[in-house]
Order: C-alpha cells, then sequence, then structure tokens
C-alpha cells in the first residue's frame, strides 16, 4: 500500500489559491471553513514563498492522541480520517494539530463548535463510499475512484503534489537537483518526523 | 580629449551591454526562505505569514509546538488524571481496612444537635451533586477512551460523551453559583487558628482510637478541604468559562495552557473530593447525618467538634460534663 502525503514545491506555488478554491467546490465545504489554505512567508521581501497547507495526514496524528472519543483512523493508505458522528465537537484536535487543519462550523459560546471539518485527502469518511452521507459529510471520494486529491491534480505550476510518499519525494528531488535549489518539503519534518534530503 | 573619453564610455556601455543578459540567467529568487532554517531560527515559536482568507489564525503555517501539547494532553493528563481517583481509592481502602469505620466512642446519646440550616445543605448538595456530574463527565473526556470506550463500543460512547459535555457545559453554572455559597456560609469558620495546630500535631484523631482533638465548628481537615474546594473551584470556573468562551480567551496556545490548568486542577480536587465523600459516609459513624437531615447526635459533636458544641450551647445544655454546682445561698 502507499503512504499517501502532501508536498508544496514552494518555489514553484504562484499563490493562486486555485488548489483552495476547487476543494471548497469539490467537497462543497461549510462557509466559514478552508481545508486548505495558501501561506505566504516573508510577504514582498526578497525570497518570498508561498506554500498551500492542508492536513497533511501525519504519522503518529496529534489529534488522534488527543481526540476524547477516539474518532481519527487512519486507512491503510496513511489518510488521516475521521467520524463525525463520533465527533463532539471539543476543539482539542484544533489545539493539537500544527497545521491548523481542524476546523469547526460553527464559532457560538458554550463550546458549541459543530462537527469538526478537515482535509479528508478527498477521501471521504467511515460512510459506504460514494454514498450521499459520505458526500454531505465529508465531501466527494476520489480516492475511491482512483484519483489523487482535486487541489494536487489541477495544480497549474505543479507545485502541490500529492501521492505515495516516496514517490513524490523522489519527484521533489530530482527538481531540486535539475533547478539547484529548493525551499524543503514545508510541513515534513512535523508531521512525518523526516524530511527530503537532497 | 572629449572624442577619447566619448569612445571609452562608448567600449564600457558595450562591455556592459554584453555581461547583463548573462547576470539576468541567475534567477533572483533563488536565494529564498527555506523550511530547514526557518524552523531552526523560530525554535518553538510557529511558521507564519500572510493569508489571504479572513481567518487570521490561518495565518499559521506550522506549530510544531502543538505536538508538545498533544503528548502532555493524550498521555500525561489521562495517566495523571487515573493516578490520582485510582491511587485515592486504593488509600482509602487501606485506610478502611486498618483503622474500619471510625465510631462514635461515647455511644449515640440519641440527642440531635443542628450542625447545618437547609440554606447550608442547598448549597453544599448543589455544590456536591454538580460537581460529582462535571467530575464524571470531565474524566470520561480524559479517561473514558481507555475506560469505557472498549465497554460500550464507539458509537454508544459518542454519543455519551456527547451528552456530558452539554451536562459539563451547562452544570458549571449551578456548580459556581453554589461555590459562591459556600464560601459565603462558611469563610467565616475556616479561618486558620491555633486549634487547627493541636489538631493537624494528633493526626485529627483519624489514626487512634479514643483521640479527639478540640475543635470548632470544622476541624483543620474540613478547612483544608474548604480552602481547596474554594480554591481549586475557582481555578476550574476560570480556565472552564475560558474554554467555553474559547473567543475571550485568545488562540490555541492560550487554549492549551486553560486545558492543561482545568484538567490538572481537576485531577487534584477529584482526589480530595473522594476523601472526603469516604470519611462523610462510610468512614465515620454519625457524620452523614450532618449534611442529611442537618442535625448530628450530641456525643459525636462533643467528639469531632468539642468547642463548637460549647459555642452552640452556650454552655448550659452540656449533658456530658455537668457544670459544676453552685452552692445555694
Amino acid at each position: 500500500m502507499a503512504r499517501m502525503k502532501f508536498l508544496c514545491d514552494a518555489d514553484r506555488c504562484i499563490e493562486c489559491n486555485a488548489c483552495v478554491t476547487a476543494c471548497k467546490n469539490e467537497h462543497d465545504v461549510p462557509w466559514g471553513i478552508n481545508r486548505r489554505r495558501v501561506v505566504t512567508i516573508n510577504d514582498g521581501l526578497p525570497g518570498e514563498r508561498s506554500v498551500s497547507m492542508a492536513c497533511m495526514h501525519c504519522t503518529n496524528a496529534p489529534c488522534a492522541s488527543v481526540c476524547p472519543v477516539k474518532c481519527f483512523y487512519t486507512t491503510a493508505d496513511g489518510v488521516v480520517l475521521h467520524n463525525k458522528d463520533t465527533c463532539i465537537g471539543c476543539g482539542y484536535c484544533s489545539y493539537a494539530c500544527p497545521f491548523g487543519a481542524p476546523q469547526y462550523p460553527k464559532t457560538a459560546n458554550f463550546g458549541t463548535r459543530g462537527k469538526m471539518d478537515k482535509c479528508t485527502y478527498c477521501a471521504g469518511g467511515p460512510e459506504a463510499d460514494h454514498s450521499k452521507a459520505e458526500y454531505v459529510k465529508y465531501g466527494a471520494n476520489r480516492l475511491a475512484e482512483g484519483k489523487l486529491p482535486l487541489c494536487a491534480e489541477m495544480c497549474s505550476t505543479k507545485a502541490l503534489l500529492a501521492g505515495d510518499g516516496d514517490i513524490i519525494a523522489e519527484i521533489y528531488k530530482e527538481r531540486v537537483v535539475t533547478r539547484g535549489y529548493g525551499s524543503g518539503a514545508w510541513g515534513w519534518r512535523t508531521a512525518y518526523g523526516q524530511t527530503v534530503t537532497v | 580629449m572629449t572624442h577619447l573619453i566619448a569612445r571609452a564610455f562608448a567600449v564600457f556601455a558595450l562591455v556592459l551591454g554584453l555581461t547583463l543578459p548573462a547576470l539576468a540567467q541567475v534567477n533572483p529568487t533563488q536565494r529564498s526562505v527555506t523550511e530547514e532554517a526557518l524552523i531552526k531560527s523560530l525554535g518553538t515559536a510557529p511558521v507564519s505569514g500572510r493569508i489571504t482568507i479572513p481567518d487570521a489564525n490561518a495565518g499559521f503555517l506550522i506549530k510544531p509546538e502543538n505536538k508538545s501539547w498533544a503528548a502532555l494532553q493524550g498521555q500525561t493528563l489521562h495517566n495523571l488524571s487515573i493516578a490520582a481517583v485510582v491511587g485515592m481509592i486504593v488509600l482509602l481502602a487501606l485506610f478502611y481496612m486498618i483503622r474500619g469505620k471510625i465510631r462514635v466512642d461515647s455511644g449515640l446519646s440519641g440527642r440531635k444537635i443542628l450542625r447545618f440550616t437547609s440554606i447550608e445543605r442547598f448549597a453544599h448538595w448543589t455544590l456536591a451533586s454538580t460537581f460529582i456530574v462535571l467530575a464524571l463527565s470531565g474524566l470520561n473526556v480524559i479517561i473514558g477512551k481507555s475506560v469505557i470506550l472498549p465497554m460500550v463500543g464507539e458509537a454508544a460512547f459518542g454519543t455519551l460523551s456527547a451528552w456530558g459535555k452539554i451536562a459539563h457545559n451547562f452544570l458549571a453554572w449551578p456548580f459556581m453559583v453554589a461555590l459562591v455559597m459556600v464560601a459565603v456560609l462558611w469563610i467565616v469558620h475556616n479561618m486558620p487558628s491555633a486549634v487547627d495546630l493541636q489538631w493537624i500535631k494528633q493526626g485529627g484523631g483519624l489514626l487512634k482510637k479514643g483521640v479527639h482533638p478540640p475543635a470548632k465548628k470544622f476541624n483543620a481537615g474540613q478547612k483544608l478541604i474548604f480552602w481547596a474546594v474554594i480554591a481549586g473551584g475557582a481555578a476550574l470556573s476560570y480556565t472552564g468559562f475560558m474554554l467555553l468562551f474559547p473567543a475571550k480567551a485568545g488562540g490555541p496556545v492560550d487554549w492549551q495552557f486553560y486545558q492543561t490548568v482545568h484538567a490538572l486542577t481537576a485531577a487534584v480536587l477529584s482526589a480530595i473530593i473522594i476523601a472526603h465523600i469516604y470519611i462523610g459516609s462510610i468512614g465515620m459513624e454519625g457524620a452523614f447525618d450532618a449534611m442529611g437531615s442537618g442535625e448530628v447526635d450530641e456525643n459525636w459533636a462533643k467528639e469531632h467538634h468539642s468547642l463548637w458544641v460549647k459555642e452552640v450551647s452556650g454552655g448550659t445544655s452540656t449533658a456530658g460534663a455537668q457544670p459544676r454546682a453552685q452552692p445555694a445561698e
């Protein structure tokens, strides 16, 4: 089985935010939630870089370790998913996530946040693949159709890579060697405990 | 002369013109910020930048430090909470096996003294009942996943925890009201005094049969529980309030802090309250009546709160110690 990961080649990202828009559209993401976002570091300075970030589907995911109801599970492909029926909206996963992935549809007081929502790697949830219930809660399930996440698939500069961690790391290494520079695999050391060394 | 200068300038311009395209071939963006250098220079601080969506918190790209809170919450607090509760129960069980139930040494007199008025009992039981639900639903959030989840299954546990969370959020308010009531009612009786030192020196008479150090309305042990409840309850109320209104509390770092303090305080206070429940019920004969009917047996009161009995009876109806006979003249 593959170990699915995301890798954003920041030297190619042009901050067009198409990944953000495509994700919202594909999954009918609730108002106020962005499962993916683009952050620009050193904005306006020489050498600024933009990074597209969503759930990194961590190894030993911190969200899963703090969840009081154990609603998280890791699929055979290494994708971290969660069960919205079990989620109680306590907010702990959002405290624990290093990438700001878990978000809530409500921000009302008295702890009413609603069910947590995050990037599913376009892999749906625990419901039957392509069922209506799955789509309503988690969005499209492209992985079950043999397709990769839409954000990476439609990236115009191919900055955002999705797929097996070893393969996308190899593609990134080749790019860095060919062009002679690379700002690094953003988030990898935090999510997977190791980075791509060229 | 001007001719020469013009010619030299032309040569210079030509050289510059030839070299410029070569310079332009160097990528000006090659030297950029790298993840490795940035994370090293930031230490535990988050990597952040500009974001175009309205959510300002989304500007944080990577916060590696969140993983340490995750480890603290997922393992340390989980194990500490279990240790606090189980540890206290084991200690009390040992104490019960060695000391047994603390009896009224002089036997029950059958005469009753009012110890707690209905207002005091109402405040106590409001505080007690809400605390028990809050403690159980709170413990469920920390240790339920390893204790209750394996027994009832994921779906049932999810429903139970969702109800528990609602109960926790709403019962916090009567808890806070009762906490204030208890503080107002009993603070004057809980000021430390010299009598307390004597009580502590004698181990409160807990360890030896027949030892009964003098005490007013509350002995040193009860005072300790009172102040633990007031301080712990206040800390729980404040941090809980912040967790209920996360927008007021700040950002994720603040929420992590409040959650940690909330959980630690709750673990310690739960352990203390388990001991309080023990001594107020199966641990001591006659103690429950104080909060049950509000009236305690006179002999129980004399043994455990001798100075208080003298205060309330005004030294007149002291059945145990007969007043000295006054010569009639």
